[in-house]
């Protein structure tokens, strides 16, 4: 039973949940066609949302423009936060979103390198997170760090090794463990199975499907692997040519495509 | 100016122009402790990183009624101590020594001297990198972020990774320190034996940094911490030996070989610390020698 579907059934006034992260009329274009834009959606507590759609839809662009990195042209993207109340992230100050990054957020890039200090140990790879909030013991960092690396099912004994001897698979699951340490409430990831081999992705899936329900996370997830966004999403945005074609439930969207364009998207995979 | 001085150079070296934009910065750099200012260095006739920066911001303060003194690693008689010292002899004509207590002015290569400065004392550190944060950023743009948003958390990686791999923090030199609770600040590579001595010093403390242009400086009386961890606290350097020169157990120490064999002696970094306390009658153990092993 997910996490979502829990809180809607235990609360009675479930319409009067506030949606964590709202999107209003975001727009980002490097060049025409360029980009992604009149984006709108809300992402609820607890929820999955897939973005999904082919290179160059604007799926990274979006993600970056919600995630506090990239300053889109125009629009609102309006965060529900724990330290700052009701935020809109573009107008309030960089500190903020800085802080947001390192403690309420966690952002799992697609090449792991891109997320890690690959000249430092794994130990302290978990561990910058929970230095940069503030913690100075140096036991409790590094029992937390043990116990992370144990969640993410990479052996306590690899502690002190450097994310460059780890394997593509592991490297991804350290990242996961880096960013999950401070228990950040939303995180963002990019293609979080790019690049791994088949049964690596099964394995990684299944962690991140597992750590999701139990932790109750909220994730908006970038992929163009359709399984991937089957098995972890609750929820589609379909985009194409940097706008939004479709949205909806997951299998909804997956078994019974209204635009053209999904029809296509979905009839690509190999049917058995 | 005495007679010495060197015709056809301004005083000091430096012309008028060039020293003014560096006191601007040294003044930015004291209203702001332990913010790097970034100035237009000079060039100077000696090679990059071996003391540049450090001889900017000298002929910048030094007037003709000051008394330098210069020190490499805690001495008076070494090469780059020799020859800035004679620099400014020969350029500004103003008196040289080497007593810590009569210099009004010392520009200090990677040592603090052990006798306490005064008020009327100004410290001058050469410094090679003065970004503290390099170590764990590679880009400039985002290390100047991190010090306007006081983002520090990720040094603390430097000295974890030093109780991870040697079971305490080994970093014995160069160590970070966080200026008036406020900018995180490399002490350029002094022992940190000598960085309890920078919090509440009574003498100004000017960094020059003349590779990477920076400048900048703790007032007296400035709060100086050095980072830790609650579980791993800040320790300064201690030798179960004494110098073997004048006996002090309390100094920086030098290790020396002395012969083949491997034998040792222990002596004061700061040579005239180590010749005050011998003409105050104090006496070293000399060394044991080693016999060679047939």
């Amino acid at each position: 039973m997910n996490n979502a579907v829990e809180l809607l059934t235990s609360t009675s006034e479930w319409q009067d949940i506030a949606p964590l992260l709202s999107v209003r009329e975001l727009n980002k274009f490097y060049a025409p066609g360029k980009g992604c834009g009149d984006i709108n959606f809300d992402l609820y507590p607890g929820e999955v949302l897939g973005i999904v759609g082919e290179s160059g839809s604007g799926k990274s662009t979006l993600l970056s423009c919600l995630s506090a990195r990239l300053t889109p042209d125009s629009g609102q993207v309006l965060y529900n936060s724990e330290q700052f109340g009701e935020m809109d992230l573009y107008a309030g100050e960089e500190s903020q979103r800085r802080v947001l990054m390192r403690s309420e957020w966690g952002i799992v890039h697609q090449h792991a390198r891109d997320g890690l200090r690959m000249n430092v140990s794994a130990g302290a790879n978990i561990g910058e997170r929970l230095m940069a909030v503030g913690e100075r013991h140096y036991g409790d960092i590094r029992a937390k760090a043990e116990e992370w690396l144990t969640a993410v099912e990479i052996d306590t004994g690899r502690i002190d090794d450097r994310p460059s001897q780890f394997s593509g698979g592991m490297q991804q699951r350290l990242q996961i463990a880096r960013n999950l340490v401070t228990h950040p409430k939303l995180i963002f990831m990019d293609e979080p199975t790019g690049g791994l081999d088949v049964s690596v992705q099964a394995k990684l899936l299944d962690l991140l499907r597992n750590l999701v329900s139990r932790l109750g996370l909220s994730v908006i997830i970038v992929t163009h692997d359709l399984a991937v966004a089957r098995l972890l999403a609750h929820r589609l945005i379909v985009m194409r040519r940097g706008a939004v074609v479709e949205t909806g439930l997951t299998d909804q969207v997956l078994d019974d495509p209204q635009h053209p364009y999904t029809q296509l998207l979905v009839s690509s995979i190999l049917q058995n | 100016m005495s007679a010495a001085t060197a015709i056809g150079y301004n005083f000091a070296y430096l012309d008028e122009q060039s020293k003014r934009m560096i006191r601007r910065a040294i003044l930015k750099g004291v209203a702001i402790p332990g913010y790097q200012v970034p100035f237009g260095g000079r060039e100077m006739p000696l090679p990059h990183g071996w003391g540049t920066g450090g001889m900017q911001v000298t002929a910048s303060v030094i007037g003709e009624a000051d008394k330098l003194k210069v020190i490499d690693q805690g001495a008076d008689d070494t090469t780059n101590a020799v020859s800035i010292r004679r620099f400014f002899a020969h350029t500004a004509g103003v008196e040289t020594t080497e007593l810590t207590a009569e210099a009004t002015l010392i520009q200090t290569r990677h040592r603090i001297p052990e006798r306490p400065l005064q008020a009327d004392q100004i410290l001058i550190y050469q410094v090679p990198i003065p970004e503290p944060l390099r170590f764990i950023e590679p880009r400039e743009s985002e290390t100047r972020k991190m010090h306007a948003l006081s983002e520090y958390g990720a040094m603390q990686v430097k000295l974890y990774e030093d109780v991870a791999r040697f079971g305490h923090i080994a970093t014995s030199y160069d160590y970070p320190v966080m200026v008036n609770n406020r900018y995180m600040m490399d002490p350029s590579p002094i022992p940190k034996f000598d960085n309890p001595k920078m919090s509440m010093m009574p003498a100004l403390q000017l960094f020059g940094a003349g590779f990477e242009k920076r400048i900048y400086a703790v007032p007296p009386f400035t709060q100086v911490e050095s980072l830790d961890f609650d579980d791993h606290p800040f320790e300064v350097q201690s030798w179960e030996d004494a110098c073997s020169i004048c006996g002090s157990d309390h100094s920086f120490l030098d290790e020396v070989i002395i012969d083949d064999n491997g034998s040792k002696m222990f002596v004061c970094s700061d040579t005239d610390y180590c010749r005050e306390r011998v003409t105050e009658g104090f006496v070293g153990e000399a060394p044991a020698q080693l016999e060679t092993e047939q």
